[in-house]
């Protein structure tokens, strides 16, 4: 039995659709930015992408080649576990299915890493089937620092840290293991809609 | 703690409201007292929650005030004009009141003394609340790692937890140093102006000495902040920051 709070009345987002606001969440229109530390700014001709760990041949793209690769627009919700959703986030990137295609791979877990030193680790399967991209636009333009740029991961159907800024690879492993986050007591799935935000959720 | 119950699941409960404490016209300090605290580490938050009487919800991360020895739980929440949650919690809020909650929540935005230093914190309008726990901490365990607090407010009406900061900064352990960026006080022996490059320079330990830097304030702030630590040979692994948005509230 969930206690009232008296007095409180909350203010409801009329605007929201409810089915698309996940439980404990509620929708902003800014873009608010999360870090653990500082922004880093990695050059473009430092840049690079990498797949590798349980696979055959690891494979890298300097920035170019990257760009050269297919890519996708797509217009998604996201949802921090800080609480905040985004409704009809328009994103540019190349689909992570595109960065596997021919991969032969037994893994079925990824660690995602990034500039800086951050990690993240999810299912591999989570990241296939359309469901993730790297982005490297935001409304058309290019990713700013602060929220991940040059390339970000882009998970949107799991809490948005899963979608790694700054991500420089994908690290396939037989093994799962918790990334950055996940050791610090957040949820090492984290669904929205499941509400998994913390270790036990 | 054990692990397992580490590992355990972080459960809402309701907490008594036991004292209101008006720290600024914005800001307000509510003290807890949960009936199953687990303790927590200096730096970490708990989620919030409110439901009014139809069933709707609203949750909000709040960061803890008190230090873990403190025998209660204090948050520290500025009134944001737009807000949902912060209006009802800094205007609302009654003594005898009950708040749900569970946490704590992060690990990482932490400090305690095996983590070392010299301890460098920075805080940014109400962004001093982490920081405040980690000094009440290293004050309560008597640490001997030299600590120094940079504090941005726009007045020194602003500056919360005031006294309490003046009093530590009249103690010999603690440097706190002050920059008011809008408004300073006939006779302000302080900073006057934003915090910048060259202001870091001067009030932070030289990057050889390896400081351990905690930032904390709006992301703008933060970003700046961090940037110039960098920029002046800070290592950015030593540089732990936390950032609240225009949203949040």
């Amino acid at each position: 039995m969930t206690p009232i709070s008296r007095g409180f009345r909350g203010r409801r987002d009329a605007s929201a659709d409810p089915s698309r606001v996940p439980p404990g969440q509620y929708v902003t229109g800014d873009f608010p930015v999360l870090s653990a530390g500082p922004t880093p700014h990695t050059q473009l001709a430092d840049w690079s992408f990498a797949i590798q760990g349980e696979v055959d041949e690891p494979r890298t793209w300097t920035w170019d080649e990257f760009r050269a690769l297919p890519s996708e627009n797509l217009t998604t919700d996201i949802h921090c576990v800080t609480k905040w959703s985004k409704l009809d986030t328009v994103w540019t990137g190349a689909s992570v299915d595109t960065l596997l295609d021919g991969v032969d791979t037994s893994a079925e877990y990824v660690t995602a890493w990034s500039d800086g030193g951050y990690t993240t680790n999810l299912p591999l399967e989570d990241l296939t089937g359309g469901r993730a991209w790297v982005a490297f636009a935001y409304d058309d333009e290019p990713l700013d620092p602060e929220h991940g740029g040059p390339a970000r991961l882009l998970v949107p159907h799991l809490y948005f840290w899963k979608s790694a800024k700054w991500v420089r690879g994908l690290e396939l492993k037989l093994e799962d293991e918790p990334g950055f986050w996940e050791t610090y007591g957040y949820h090492n799935y984290g669904d929205p809609w499941r509400e998994q935000r913390y270790w036990g959720d | 703690m054990a692990r397992a119950a580490l590992l355990g699941r972080l459960t809402w409960q309701l907490a008594n409201v036991v004292e209101l404490v008006e720290e600024t016209a914005r800001v307000r300090s509510i003290v807890l007292d949960p009936p199953a605290w687990p303790g927590h580490r200096a730096g970490q938050h708990v989620d919030v929650r409110l439901t009014a009487e139809d069933g709707y919800q609203a949750q909000r991360s709040y960061s803890i005030a008190s230090a873990p020895e403190d025998g209660y739980l204090m948050l520290t929440v500025e009134r944001l004009e737009d807000g949902e949650v912060s209006p009802y919690l800094a205007d609302e809020l009654r003594p005898g009141d009950e708040l749900e909650l569970r946490g704590p929540v992060g690990g990482y935005f932490v400090w305690e003394e095996s983590l070392g230093g010299p301890l460098l914190l920075v805080a940014g309008g109400s962004g001093v609340v982490p920081l405040r726990a980690m000094l009440c901490h290293h004050r309560a365990v008597e640490s001997i790692v030299p600590v120094r607090l940079l504090y941005s407010a726009r007045s020194l009406e602003e500056v919360v937890y005031r006294d309490e900061l003046m009093r530590m900064a009249a103690a010999d352990q603690i440097d706190i140093r002050f920059t008011l960026t809008r408004e300073q006080p006939e006779g302000w022996q302080g900073y006057g102006r934003r915090i910048d490059r060259e202001l870091l320079d001067e009030v932070s330990w030289p990057p050889g000495e390896h400081p351990l830097v905690y930032v904390c304030g709006p992301t703008g702030f933060v970003e700046a902040t961090a940037n110039a630590l960098v920029e002046l040979g800070h290592e950015p692994a030593r540089i732990r920051t936390e950032r609240f948005g225009p949203t949040g509230g």
